[in-house]
């Protein structure tokens, strides 16, 4: 993190360049305004002279932004948006983005930068949204009932009716006892649509279609940004508080779900002080082997804790998605990150390192996931017991995978695995680990 | 023709029409209803074919195939599997177990008796050739 941290420091006078040069200030003007000459404006501007403090401030208020801005450069989310939009682009309308001048686009075009970093997060959400119900398509029982059930229905009618247009001569009886089941069959599948037609519609009414406690629970975490200031201040005291702000939250089960997800939250909190632990994560660019001593060598509350600190706020958390499944592969926790679908109903991708440390319980696994779209994510996974087991009893053991797109000017520091998201979604077709077929039933 | 073909299907429309259009073209349809039973009711009939349907009431038609090809007598029994459109897993498991052809509703006629033709002809021959991959 250093490093990154002096790079983006080293860059000061160039965004108090682009900032004045983009307000069409001239340079002697700007320094006047903050009482300086003008050449030693143009030794910063250069970045030949490192400035900070006072002068830092008055150039940030005459220029019109926040200090941050012109010494951190721009905010870490907008930044991973503006590269997931350059990412996106597919040259249709241009040449490749310049990613090497992101920063003088934020300095010099503010507005239009968010504008574009809007963009693409609602193309994210909406790719999460399409995602899900891809998801929800090839697993809901009562939609799969109901097109089998429309399918039998229009198998039974284009047979009947072509017997009936392909043999004139037909036998009376036959003929009688076909017209009657095609009648049969037409109210049979008028009652089918209808009854899709009016699933669909209850999907539509049921805010995003949020039907099970989980969904529910992630819908509440995802709003909140997965942090509870709350619950930061006063503890495991804090949650049924917190509980009654979440409007997501529309069913008993799916509250006592929120609780048991929030008091493990707390203890997180807890042994792992949002005070202490973010100026350790900071320096050590959010590597989770940094906190692991304090943690107590729990991994796996190290990777919950990471996916749980503030976005967007001074100390540039990036991005983090999570993911906890029982030894069953049932995901029992997610959080959402861009560019890495983690199915709710359907199974993930079996090379992902989430599966791969049940073979080896409380071995914590680092790795380098490359992604079919070319996107590279660092996962951080281990498989630790839940509860103590008894003699003679098998342990509950759980496992937690953390997920941070891999920043771009950082190489891998090992070769990419290449895995997916999920054989459903995912278009290597070569891939070993290809799922054909399912489980009979 | 004069050979035998069992049809297991619950849909009675579906078996009305499929069961005309077989006896039609000179085959013995006998049917059945129930999955948990159609094992059985192949032992007591011995088919010359088998029409199979992938959903029905009391087992899957998947399991019933996998059984069918477990057993020395019907192992090599030809099997037509019907299953429904965009169900490619099942399709892709029938063939995976053993089936000689499948066919997705809705299906054409046609096909149907074609296909039925087919697969016996490959039992009669008792030969090992690759699977038919019919779509309606």
């Amino acid at each position: 993190m250093g490093g990154t941290q002096n790079t983006r420091q080293a860059l000061t006078g160039t965004r108090i360049r682009e900032r004045r040069m983009a307000l069409a200030m001239r340079q002697s003007d700007l320094a006047e305004d903050v009482g300086i000459s003008a050449s030693y404006l143009n030794l910063i501007e250069h970045n030949k002279r490192r400035i900070g403090g006072k002068l830092l401030l008055d150039l940030a208020r005459v220029l019109k932004v926040e200090p941050s801005r012109l010494s951190e450069g721009m905010d870490a989310t907008l930044g991973d948006m503006l590269r997931a939009a350059a990412q996106d682009n597919t040259g249709n309308f241009g040449p490749t983005p310049e990613l090497d001048r992101t920063d003088e686009l934020a300095g010099r075009f503010p507005g239009w930068t968010g504008a574009i970093a809007e963009q693409r997060k609602r193309i994210a959400d909406l790719e999460g949204v399409i995602e899900g119900l891809q998801d929800r398509l090839g697993h809901d029982p009562v939609l799969a009932g109901s097109m089998h059930e429309v399918l039998s229905t229009v198998a039974a009618i284009r047979s009947t009716s072509n017997i009936l247009v392909s043999d004139p001569d037909i036998d009376v009886n036959w003929r009688a006892r076909f017209h009657r089941n095609l009648n049969e069959e037409a109210e049979r599948l008028s009652e089918s649509a209808t009854a899709l037609l009016a699933y669909f519609e209850g999907q539509g009414q049921s805010q995003s279609g949020l039907e099970t406690p989980q969904e529910m629970v992630e819908a509440a975490f995802e709003t909140a940004g997965h942090h509870f200031p709350r619950i930061e201040g006063t503890g495991s005291a804090g949650i049924e508080d917190t509980l009654t702000d979440m409007e997501a939250i529309s069913s008993e089960a799916a509250a006592q779900l929120a609780r048991t997800r929030l008091a493990v939250y707390a203890e997180d909190a807890a042994r792992l002080p949002l005070d202490q632990i973010l100026p350790i994560a900071e320096a050590a660019d959010y590597d989770p082997q940094a906190l692991l001593a304090m943690a107590g060598g729990d991994v796996a509350m190290v990777l919950r804790r990471l996916a749980s600190l503030p976005e967007g706020g001074a100390a540039a958390v990036p991005a983090f998605g999570l993911a906890i499944c029982d030894a069953a592969g049932a995901l029992l926790f997610r959080r959402r990150i861009n560019a890495f679908s983690i199915p709710r109903y359907g199974a993930g991708c079996a090379l992902w390192p989430l599966y791969h440390v049940f073979s080896r319980p409380m071995m914590a696994d680092m790795s380098v996931l490359s992604l079919p779209k070319g996107p590279l994510f660092q996962a951080w996974a281990v498989a630790q017991p839940t509860r103590s087991a008894g003699f003679g009893t098998a342990p509950v053991v759980e496992a937690t995978m953390l997920l941070r797109a891999l920043p771009e000017d950082r190489a891998p520091t090992q070769n990419p695995v290449e895995v997916g998201p999920g054989c459903q979604l995912c278009p290597r077709d070569a891939c070993p680990a290809r799922r054909a077929g399912g489980a009979i039933g | 023709m004069g050979s035998r073909v069992l049809l297991v299907e619950d849909e009675v429309n579906i078996f009305e029409a499929i069961s005309f259009l077989l006896t039609r073209d000179g085959w013995e349809v006998r049917g059945h209803g129930n999955g948990a039973t159609a094992i059985d009711e192949v032992a007591r009939l011995e088919p010359d074919v088998l029409v199979l349907d992938v959903m029905l009431p009391g087992r899957s038609g998947l399991e019933i195939l996998r059984d069918l090809r477990g057993a020395e007598t019907t192992a090599n029994l030809p099997i037509l599997m019907l299953t429904a459109k965009g169900q490619s897993k099942d399709r892709d498991l029938a063939l995976a177990l053993g089936a000689n052809a499948y066919l997705t509703k809705p299906f054409s006629n046609t096909e149907m008796v074609e296909t039925v033709r087919r697969v016996a002809a490959e039992g009669a021959g008792n030969t090992a050739g690759g699977a038919d991959q019919v779509t309606g």
